[in-house]
């Protein structure tokens, strides 16, 4: 589903975030990716959203060259990706049912649909009863579960955690993880950074470790060892 | 799907106002500052004109003539005088006529009245006053009376004098002044406009500054840049249209005083002019605010969009 070709990507300050970086992952999996601050984490997501572009190398998204599309297709693109972030971004003059709907609007969905869909991503994510809440309203983890309901409202085909558990306690961290590992089981492939060894070891499946910008390790039994 | 998206945009804009209450207030009061200046200017534009108007008015050139002149051939030098393209009013006024406006002038000046019962028989001879569409053309009409077409000789034997030379030093300056003065307002006019749209177009830029993050993550939600952008231009009419509301309200107490106490020192009653011509006034900052209001966001929104 994804392929990374030697792929690097040189900052326009000479650090190499990543070097020669080839990786494919398969529709359905759950990999996780680990490695210390600074390892290329982040860009490699950054990659794979269009954020960034390689220095050398090609990322496809099934046959799509990520990397050649224009402004419109990288929307469209991101449309079949959704995204989960340590810091949440919420939309924070919208209420929980809003920002979900957004997402939605944003997607082109009809009135209907969003009427009928959105307190059904909220009670799966159990946020029910906080449904007029703001983000400020929220904690921590009523936060994190709220942007994982926007990033799946859409049935995309990938979601993409960004250290979902980065600022959650362990039985919010906990909640989130189940969470998505229910998503995974429904069918959707899901890619997760995380350097929180817990995390890895709960999920149990594949295990991709970067450092210094290199694949180091590539496990299929969900083992984290740096 | 355009109209439910329209319709979510136009929703999104209000209650992104809403919410935003301290900021919508601000860049609603800086608005309401920029549409009062233009609106402002408005009122001394047409101060300023009616006055110009109104001076330029006074100025005339009179033909006097010698008390042996017929009227006919005084009829003939008027109908010549008023095919002239530069001439926008003659009036003549018979020598009986001038005879009469003078005795009224000097009612109360006793000597000069027995003077001229003294005199018996009329000593005034009939006047002709010309008035020129411009106070720059007299010149041009005192050239005509002094040049060698046939109606201008036959008159000159007949003509006492022309007062053309005598106004011409405070015709010059008037001309001067006027011109002076309409280039000063303009450009007055135009400084103050530009600087009050830098002021709101920055206060626009700012409040959008402050949703940049919010920006980022409608885009990576997969939002398309005209449904970003839509509610913030939808923010920029609806500070445009509620300071064109303000601006307008604030003006009727404003020129009802002015129209009160000033109406002599200006020539005319600012606030009657203000109501005949409201509904003008409010189009044009209407439209001012609401396109000045959209094009700052516009422009400030384009700023996080790229990529």
């Amino acid at each position: 589903m994804i392929y990374f070709n030697n792929v690097s990507k040189i900052y326009p300050n000479k650090s190499t975030s990543l070097a020669d970086i080839n990786l494919s992952i398969s529709p359905g999996e759950f990999v996780s990716i680990v490695g210390h601050s600074g390892a290329g984490k982040t860009t490699l997501i950054k990659l794979i959203l269009a954020e960034e572009r390689p220095t050398a190398g090609t990322i496809f998204f099934e046959s799509i060259d990520i990397h050649k599309l224009n402004s419109r297709d990288i929307t469209k693109l991101r449309k079949r990706i959704g995204v989960v972030f340590q810091d949440f971004r919420l939309l924070p003059n919208k209420n929980a049912y809003e920002n979900i709907a957004f997402a939605m609007e944003a997607a082109g969905k009809s009135d209907e649909e969003i009427a009928s869909d959105v307190p059904h991503v909220l009670e799966l994510v159990d946020l029910t009863s906080k449904m007029y809440h703001f983000p400020h309203q929220l904690s921590g983890g009523e936060r994190q579960r709220l942007a994982i309901a926007r990033a799946i409202i859409n049935q995309p085909e990938l979601i993409i955690a960004d250290e979902p558990t980065g600022n959650l306690d362990p039985i919010n961290t906990y909640e989130v993880v189940q969470i998505l590992k229910k998503i995974n089981d429904l069918g959707t492939t899901i890619i997760l950074t995380t350097h929180n060894r817990g995390v890895v070891e709960s999920i149990g499946k594949r295990v991709v470790t970067l450092d210094g910008g290199k694949v180091v390790r590539d496990d299929k039994d969900g083992k984290y060892s740096i | 799907m355009f109209w439910t998206s329209t319709k979510r945009v136009i929703r999104a804009g209000f209650i992104n106002f809403r919410r935003n209450g301290t900021i919508s207030t601000a860049a609603v009061l800086i608005t309401t500052v920029t549409l009062s200046v233009i609106a402002g200017l408005i009122l001394l534009q047409a101060v300023l004109h009616f006055s110009l108007a109104q001076i330029k008015d006074k100025v005339d050139v009179t033909i006097y003539f010698t008390t042996t002149a017929k009227e006919e051939q005084i009829m003939t030098l008027k109908s010549s005088l008023e095919k002239l393209p530069e001439v926008a009013t003659v009036s003549y006024i018979s020598a009986e006529q001038a005879l009469t406006d003078f005795r009224e002038r000097h009612q109360d000046d006793y000597l000069t009245i027995q003077a001229l019962d003294e005199v018996g028989s009329n000593p005034l001879g009939a006047e002709l006053d010309i008035k020129a569409k411009d106070p720059s053309q007299y010149e041009s009409i005192s050239n005509f009376l002094e040049g060698d077409t046939d109606v201008a000789q036959s008159a000159n034997t007949v003509i006492e004098k022309v007062n053309y030379h005598q106004n011409k030093v405070v015709i010059d300056r008037l001309n001067a002044i006027t011109a002076g003065a309409e280039k000063l307002g303009f450009g007055i006019t135009l400084v103050l406009v530009i600087v009050s749209i830098l002021i709101m177009f920055n206060t626009i830029r700012l409040t959008i500054f402050i949703a940049r993050e919010e920006i980022g993550v409608m885009r990576l939600v997969g939002a398309d840049n005209r449904y970003i952008r839509g509610p913030f231009l939808m923010e920029g009419v609806i500070y445009g249209t509620i300071s064109s509301v303000l601006a307008m309200a604030l003006y009727y107490p404003l020129t009802l005083y002015l129209g009160k106490h000033m109406t002599d020192f200006f020539g005319m009653n600012v606030f009657e002019y203000y109501l005949s011509n409201f509904f003008q006034i409010f189009l044009i900052i209407l439209v001012s605010g609401i396109i000045l209001g959209s094009i700052s966001s516009f422009i400030a929104v384009k700023k996080y969009l790229k990529k």
